[in-house]
């Protein structure tokens, strides 16, 4: 009769809810097997010439993903150059300076601006941001460096540089709250007896919270870095979108994800589909490894800290 | 502070363009050619809304299915450990990929755009996120309601729906409101899923009008009354995600005072 109670609906609800948890890895799976299957024809046309050939050419049907390459590590790169630094001192301030009140506001700003939709940048970027730099910043950085490559040519606002700053913004939030948790997890003994000791706010912040948190931030920037390269829509509306390669961070460029945002509903023949979800792939590879980099490390991270306690 | 001036300046200029266009019309009339005055969005934002609500149907009750599995059946198994890091994999997947691979898998097959490949695109964003927050709540239930459940006699999928469940529902409401808030804002996945149009949503099969495309194709338009509609619309978003991620948070923080 006990027996009776543990209804038949038990292993059903098991299944259902197994199920569940199967689809998620069949999608990750799936989403992988899908892209290289749909971009097979182009595959077997360019093969590995794909990756460093920067033609883009729907009229000779010829692709290579050189260019979009190229724009997405550059205008990554920039982003992170700017955001890194700032996100630790950011992070720092609220953990060892900013009184609990403060330290809550700012947190709680940073947390809403990591909520805002990335249209929404992009937007910004596009009407706000981009004329702001064209004529305020653009023209002095040229004439601070006169002749060098990188500032090269007129200040449009729009480029693989204002790509990368509307990028920095919206990562800075999520390396930041990542970075202070990491910071909090530093146990307060190591650093009270720092203080003991008679160090001053800045040699404990240096000497011991740095390193001590040194590895969890290096992960938080990895993941940092996955969320950048894929992000579409606010690098579309400001990067300009043009295939051509130039050394000029003022020039027009594109990105994977630009790329598939601006030509995936034009791609009028098979072989332009198949080479756009080749660059899908290129993408998809992209996070994936940094992902798996990222969770591994920070993982190991974890593990170390938990064992130092 | 630059993060506080960072998030005032956006929201100041997103506020203070997208006042200008939100009137009657707006939220009323359908969308005018160029150079003709008035026209609205009513189409749109009639889509996302019906976008969003399918991609919940069918990203919600698979999310917490696999929530569930994760807290009270999988645990520290083999197959867990991987579902956990595929769901962190798909978070972290960039939701161009998404819309690309729905593409592939829904219009390609089917041969025409709909709205509910965007919805499925939505969906899939939402389901590792709710998977994850429903597992991290119902993992903070204390053991001794399951098993005085269980000791009662109570099948396991009623202790679990009705006593689990119970004890962390406003956990898993506010999980299931961000995930929602945050796909409520995606552009990238429904680029050539949903596509966009300028008429009433009619048919899951067709192309549906939504937000977030039309913003991306009126900011890109030369006309500025389109520009100013998509400024209107931009507002609307950021008001309407901002709106939730506050009330939630406001939620979280009295209950956990």
């Amino acid at each position: 009769m006990i027996k009776q109670t543990n209804s038949i609906f038990d292993p059903i609800f098991r299944w259902v809810t197994l199920s569940g948890s199967l689809f998620i890895l069949v999608t990750v799976i799936g989403i992988l097997l899908t892209l290289t299957h749909g971009a097979l024809p182009s595959l077997e046309k360019f093969g590995f010439g794909f990756l460093s050939s920067s033609e883009w050419n729907p009229y000779t049907h010829e692709y290579g993903a050189l260019s979009s390459v190229y724009g997405t590590l550059v205008s990554t790169f920039i982003a992170m150059l700017i955001a890194v630094p700032l996100a630790l001192v950011i992070a720092l301030f609220l953990v060892e300076l900013a009184p609990p009140a403060v330290s809550r506001l700012v947190g709680g700003a940073i947390e809403l601006l990591a909520a805002i939709p990335s249209i929404i940048y992009g937007m910004w970027g596009l009407f706000v941001f981009a004329p702001f730099l064209a004529d305020h910043i653009q023209p002095k950085l040229a004439a601070i460096a006169p002749g060098f490559p990188l500032f090269e040519g007129p200040p449009m606002g729009i480029g693989l540089l204002t790509a990368g700053i509307i990028l920095a913004l919206m990562i800075l939030p999520f390396i930041t709250s990542v970075t202070r948790d990491v910071f909090m997890m530093v146990p307060s003994i190591v650093k009270e007896s720092a203080f003991g000791m008679g160090s001053t706010t800045w040699e404990v912040t240096r000497k011991v919270t740095i390193p001590y948190g040194i590895q969890g931030v290096v992960g938080a920037c990895f993941l940092g870095l996955g969320r950048a390269i894929g992000e579409t829509m606010a690098v579309t509306f400001v990067i300009g979108n043009s295939h051509k390669i130039s050394a000029s961070l003022f020039a027009a460029g594109n990105s994977i994800a630009s790329t598939l945002a601006n030509e995936f509903t034009e791609a009028a023949d098979d072989i332009y589909l198949a080479a756009l979800i080749e660059l899908g792939l290129v993408l998809f590879g992209l996070t994936l490894v940094l992902q798996i980099i990222a969770r591994w490390w920070l993982h190991r991270t974890a593990k170390r800290l938990g064992a130092v306690r | 502070m630059f993060g506080i001036a960072m998030l005032g300046w956006i929201l100041g200029t997103v506020l203070l363009k997208g006042a200008a266009a939100i009137n009657w019309e707006f939220f009323t009339e359908l969308p005018a050619p160029p150079g003709l005055p008035g026209g609205g969005l009513a189409n749109a934002i009639l889509g996302t809304l019906y976008i969003t609500f399918l991609a919940v149907l069918i990203g919600v009750p698979t999310g917490l299915a696999a929530g569930i599995w994760l807290a009270e059946f999988g645990k520290d198994s083999k197959l867990a450990e991987s579902v956990r890091f595929g769901a962190n994999l798909l978070m972290g997947t960039p939701s161009i990929i998404i819309g690309v691979f729905v593409f592939v898998l829904i219009v390609m097959t089917t041969g025409h755009f709909s709205g509910l490949a965007g919805s499925v695109a939505l969906a899939l964003i939402m389901l590792p996120v709710i998977a994850r927050t429903t597992e991290d709540m119902l993992v903070l239930v204390p053991s001794s309601l399951r098993e005085a459940a269980l000791a009662l006699g109570v099948p396991r999928w009623k202790a679990t729906l009705g006593v689990v469940f119970r004890a962390a529902r406003t956990g898993l409401l506010t999980g299931i409101l961000l995930a929602v808030a945050r796909v409520s804002g995606e552009t990238a996945p429904l680029l050539f899923t949903a596509l966009n149009s300028p008429y009433w949503p009619s048919s899951i099969n067709e192309p549906t009008a939504n937000l977030t495309v039309t913003i991306y194709n009126y900011a890109m338009s030369p006309y500025d009354d389109w520009q100013t509609l998509a400024w209107g619309a931009s507002l609307l978003i950021a008001v309407s995600v901002l709106g939730t991620n506050i009330l939630t948070r406001t939620i979280l923080w009295y209950r956990s005072r």
